[in-house]
Formats: C-alpha cells, sequence, structure tokens
C-alpha cells in the first residue's frame, strides 16, 4: 500500500488537474496549483472518500497545502 | 447507471404535486415530501397511482437536523439527488402595519432559508456527479409586489437573487440553476381568496383565467430536461401574461 503521502498527493493531481511531480509537499493549492474555491471544497471531498472520514468545514477551511493536508490526515487516520 | 434521483420539497398537493409526477415521467425515481407522516404516505400512494417510481418522506425545511436526515436517507436508499426542486412554501399575509414576528420569520424560513438548506445537502453530491439541476420555484409576487405579502414577496424575490448567485458559483460543474416564478395558479394556497378577489385577478390576466399546477410543472420538466441544458440562473415566468419583464 502506498503511503499517506503518496495518497494524497495523487489526489491532489487528480483533482486539480496537474501533474504529480508538480505537487511538492509545500504547494499550496491556489497560489501555486491554481485550484480555486470550489476546487479546494471538492479536493477536501475527494480526501475525505479516499481516507474514508468526515473532515469538518472548520477543519477543511484551514488545509491549504499539500503539506497540511497530509498534516491532518495522519493526525486524525491514527 | 444507478437511478436518477430527484428531491420534490411541498409535493402532498398542488405545484409540488403536479411537479413531482411530471419530473417522475422523465424517468426520475422522485422523493416527494410532506410536512406529516399522513401527507408522506399519501405522496407514495399518489406516486404508485401515477405509475412513477418514488416515495413520500416527512421534512420539515424550515429545520436543518431534519434536512440532514432526510438527505442522508435519500443518498442511503436511492443515491445522492441530482435534480432537487425547490417548492415548499408557505403564506402567512398580512399589511405590515398588522404584521406579526412570527408571520414573517415563518415565512422567510420556510420559503427562503429552506433553499440555503436543502441546496447546500445536496450540492456535493451533484458536484461530484458533474451533473445536477435546481430549480426554485417563486412567484410573480417576488417580481411584481402584493399588497399584505411583504414577506412572501421578500422571500420570494430572494429565492430569484439566490438563483442567480449560485449559477454563478457552480455552472463550472455542469450544475444548472433556475427558478419558475407562477403567477396565480388554481390551488389551496389561491382558494384562499374570495370570490371577488378571483374575479378582479382575471381581469388583470391576458388569459383570463388562473393557471393550472400542469402548466406549472411542465416548465420545471423542461428546465430540468436536456433540453434546458444551456439554460441557467433564469427565472421564467408563467402567468398567464399578468406580468411581463
Amino acid at each position: 500500500m502506498s503511503s499517506i503521502e503518496e495518497r494524497v498527493k495523487k489526489i491532489v493531481a487528480e483533482q486539480l488537474g496537474v501533474k504529480e511531480e508538480d505537487v511538492s509537499e509545500s504547494a499550496s493549492f491556489v497560489e501555486d496549483l491554481g485550484a480555486d474555491s470550489l476546487d479546494t471544497v471538492e479536493l477536501v471531498m475527494a480526501l475525505e472518500e479516499e481516507f474514508e472520514t468526515e473532515i469538518p468545514d472548520e477543519e477543511a477551511e484551514k488545509i491549504t497545502t499539500v503539506r497540511l493536508a497530509i498534516d491532518y490526515i495522519k493526525e486524525n487516520l491514527q | 447507471m444507478t437511478a436518477k434521483i430527484a428531491l420534490v420539497t411541498g409535493a402532498s398537493r398542488g405545484i409540488g404535486q403536479a411537479i413531482a409526477i411530471a419530473v417522475g415521467k422523465l424517468g426520475y425515481t422522485v422523493v416527494g415530501t410532506a410536512t406529516s407522516e399522513g401527507g408522506a404516505e399519501a405522496i407514495t400512494a399518489h406516486f404508485k397511482d401515477a405509475g412513477i417510481e418514488g416515495v413520500g418522506m416527512m421534512l420539515n425545511v424550515s429545520d436543518s437536523a431534519s434536512v440532514e436526515s432526510v438527505v442522508k436517507s435519500i443518498n442511503e436508499q436511492f443515491g445522492a439527488p441530482s435534480v432537487l426542486i425547490n417548492n415548499a412554501g408557505i403564506t402567512k399575509d398580512n399589511i405590515m402595519l398588522r404584521m406579526k414576528d412570527d408571520e414573517w420569520y415563518d415565512v422567510i424560513d420556510t420559503n427562503l432559508n429552506s433553499l440555503y438548506r436543502l441546496s447546500k445537502a445536496c450540492l456535493r453530491g451533484m458536484t461530484k456527479a458533474r451533473w445536477g439541476r435546481i430549480v426554485n420555484i417563486s412567484s410573480v409576487v417576488g417580481a411584481m409586489g402584493n399588497a399584505g405579502q411583504a414577506n412572501y414577496a421578500a422571500a420570494k424575490a430572494g429565492m430569484d437573487g439566490f438563483t442567480r448567485a449560485l449559477a454563478r458559483e457552480i455552472g463550472s460543474r455542469g450544475i444548472t440553476v433556475n427558478g419558475v416564478a407562477p403567477g396565480f395558479i388554481d390551488t389551496d394556497m389561491t382558494k384562499k381568496l374570495g370570490d371577488d378577489q378571483r374575479d378582479a385577478l382575471k381581469n388583470q390576466i391576458p388569459l383570463q383565467r388562473l393557471g393550472s399546477p400542469e402548466e406549472i410543472a411542465g416548465v420545471v420538466a423542461f428546465l430540468v430536461s436536456d433540453a434546458a441544458a444551456y439554460v441557467t440562473g433564469e427565472t421564467i415566468h408563467v402567468n398567464g401574461g399578468m406580468y411581463m419583464a
């Protein structure tokens, strides 16, 4: 099974239509990967599905970079 | 391919009932809502008689928890609705100088705040599917105004604004949001009017009669159909000519 990092990056690449190698951990969805606000909501929805969890809106709004997404999943999925 | 699901609020009678049947005839499995269990059962029976797939469910559109739980159970039982018809509405008419707080707030809550609750609950599924249709049933009164209906007119005009804003917001995901604004339609809501009032109304309508619920449902069915794929953010007036924008 792939690592959480790999799975998150794969979903980010799919959802935002960017190449996986461009998805660095420090990348911001909006500033670096060209996401709009609707894209970021859909991205969170895709993460929820992949990791079979529910991310509350207050938390979802804080997930603005690839690293923050990985951190959230790691912290909440143990 | 799973069944196509449509959610129609306020489907126990009048315009909502006609819409539910018309959408069912397009091949949708329809969930029609009523405010009581008895109403929901009557909807289920009516769908069966009309030969369309679907059920009635009890829903209070002014209660967020009720909206959440009904949408959740639709998702579990049938799948995510790709069509949402916000039809449920009430009137509590009074002149402004006599209007009570509950008359104002109840009408705004049931007619307008319900759009926020239901659309939000259904948008996830539509966004994921990259396809959806939302139709909000407003009123000619939202455009023209009507003495004694400041609460209703405000709510209905608010719905039209909501329609345009949401249409812009989610158009990129293949979801259209439109409105249908009925004029005076022959339903329980307009039966409250006296004969004198009804006669006076007819004189203001070029087609010289009240409309039928089916004449609203036909336009809603059009907006749901592929023929209307390029229509969004629009409110279509269906009023026998009494108001022309």
